[in-house]
This record gives structure tokens, C-alpha cells and sequence, in this order.
């Protein structure tokens, strides 16, 4: 049961996972706009692509490795020793307990 | 968001699916772009005309074709495939389109040109209608984008009527 604890819960935070989730749209979206944008003016429909995938790049190095600043609100489980003085409630079974009542 | 492989799919996801707008749009902002392209083409020379021993019609044109297309191409625009067909009519066709020469254009600084040939394929006609015929020559081309619908024009030109005898 010790060894259990010790096992690293290695996702992000609650926290985190939203942060990332809307870095990641805001990134993605914003690239894609300067992207047009620069293709356009410049007449050139390569570096509109080039633009976007060194943007996508960029968001991938940010959003995708689970990075310490995801992880400032770490999840407070309960102790284990704590856990142990109060055992779960025994969920009783009702249909048990009606046979064992009509005997 | 929780694992590595889950954001990765989530960033790839939503990057194509973005990028696949951003064609979309640059495909919309071609309707922006009239084009005004010109052309002239000109009959220098009959370097032949017979009678082939089948009976068709066979005749051998000098062509000097001079355009100026660069007004087709916009950012979205990867080639332009042009080429000129000699237009007429006869009692069997409603409309005869023979194509004399073709070209791909690459790129807008190809877009203007100056071209001195001899028809590149066989002017043949589907009989022997060809003396004293009235032809338009009739310059097609396609656009070809580098996202988006395809889309053809013509543009018209000065006619020539072909002599009365073989020669």
C-alpha cells in the first residue's frame, strides 16, 4: 500500500489541462491570422505556410510537454494514514438483507 | 488535456483543421483578383495547303501569338495551362476547335510572351471544308490554383480565311 503512494501522479493539474487547452486554440488561431495576413500582402502563398507551421511548431513546444508552470495547483489528496481511520462505509446489500429478515 | 499523446492529437487536430479554413479563404480572396488579359495572334504564312489522301483537308500555318496573361496570376495561382484554337464551322459540326499550339505558364513572370511557330498540331479538318473558310482564332486557358475550383476562359481574336486553292 506504501509503494502506491509513491507512484507520481505525471498529468497535469485540473488547472493546467484549461490553461493549455486555451493557450493552444489562442495560439493556433493567431498564427493562422498572421499567417494570412503575410501571405497576402506579401503575394506569396508559401510564406503564409511557412509562417503557419513555424506556428504550429511554437504552439507544440508550449502546449504539448507538460511543463512546471501547468502544475502550480497540484490536486491535496488525502493522507493515507488519515484514509486508514476512516474505512469506507460497508455498502450493505438490501436484497441479502431481506432473506436474511424473512428467515 | 490531461497526457501527452491526448494534447498532441488536440494540437494536430485543430492545426489542420485551421489550416484547411485558411485555404478555403485564400481560395475566396481570388475573387478579388479581374483579370484583363490580351492577345494578338497573327497568320504570317501558309506554308501549305492540300488535300491529304483520305480526303480531309490538311493545312500548315506560320503563327506569330504575342499575350500578356500576368493579370491571371494572384497569390493562389500555380499555373496557367493556355492554348489556341482555330474555331469554324461546317455542315456536319456545329462548331470545329482545332487546337494549333499550347503552352504552360509557371509562373507570372512567364505570363508575357512573344511566340513566332508554325502550328505545334496537325491543323486536319473532318473533311474538305477548309477552302475559303472563315476560322476565329480563339485563345483558351485554364487556371489552375494552387487551392481551390479550377477555372477556364477564352478570349476571342481576329479571324483569317483560308485561300480558295490548294497549294
Amino acid at each position: 500500500m506504501v509503494s502506491l503512494v509513491a507512484i507520481e501522479w505525471e498529468g497535469m493539474d485540473w488547472q493546467g489541462q484549461k490553461l493549455v487547452e486555451q493557450l493552444m486554440q489562442i495560439l493556433l488561431v493567431s498564427f493562422a491570422v498572421v499567417a494570412f495576413i503575410t501571405g497576402y500582402v506579401l503575394g506569396s502563398f508559401q510564406i503564409m505556410l511557412l509562417v503557419y507551421a513555424g506556428g504550429v511548431v511554437f504552439t507544440a513546444l508550449v502546449t504539448i510537454p507538460n511543463w512546471p508552470v501547468y502544475n502550480r495547483h497540484p490536486l491535496s489528496w488525502l493522507d493515507p494514514s488519515e484514509a486508514e481511520k476512516h474505512p469506507k462505509p460497508q455498502i450493505t446489500n438490501p436484497s441479502t438483507k431481506k432473506k436474511a429478515a424473512k428467515k | 488535456m490531461h497526457s501527452f499523446g491526448y494534447r498532441a492529437n488536440a494540437l494536430l487536430t485543430l492545426a489542420i483543421t485551421i489550416l484547411a479554413f485558411m485555404c478555403g479563404i485564400a481560395s475566396l480572396s481570388d475573387n478579388f483578383n479581374y483579370p484583363a488579359p490580351t492577345a494578338q495572334v497573327q497568320v504570317l504564312n501558309i506554308n501549305w495547303f492540300q488535300k491529304k489522301p483520305d480526303g480531309d483537308d490538311e493545312i500548315s500555318l506560320t503563327l506569330n501569338i504575342s499575350a500578356d496573361l500576368q493579370s491571371l496570376f494572384t497569390w493562389n495561382t500555380k499555373q496557367v495551362f493556355v492554348f489556341l484554337a482555330a474555331e469554324y464551322e461546317t455542315p456536319k459540326n456545329a462548331l470545329n476547335q482545332i487546337s494549333l499550339w499550347d503552352g504552360i505558364i509557371p509562373s507570372k513572370e512567364h505570363a508575357k510572351f512573344l511566340i513566332h511557330t508554325t502550328n505545334k498540331y496537325r491543323f486536319v479538318d473532318q473533311g474538305s471544308n477548309l477552302r475559303g473558310k472563315d476560322f476565329n482564332l480563339t485563345l483558351h486557358w485554364h487556371v489552375m490554383p494552387k487551392t481551390g475550383k479550377m477555372s477556364a476562359n477564352k478570349l476571342v481574336m481576329t479571324g483569317y480565311r483560308l485561300p480558295e486553292t490548294y497549294r
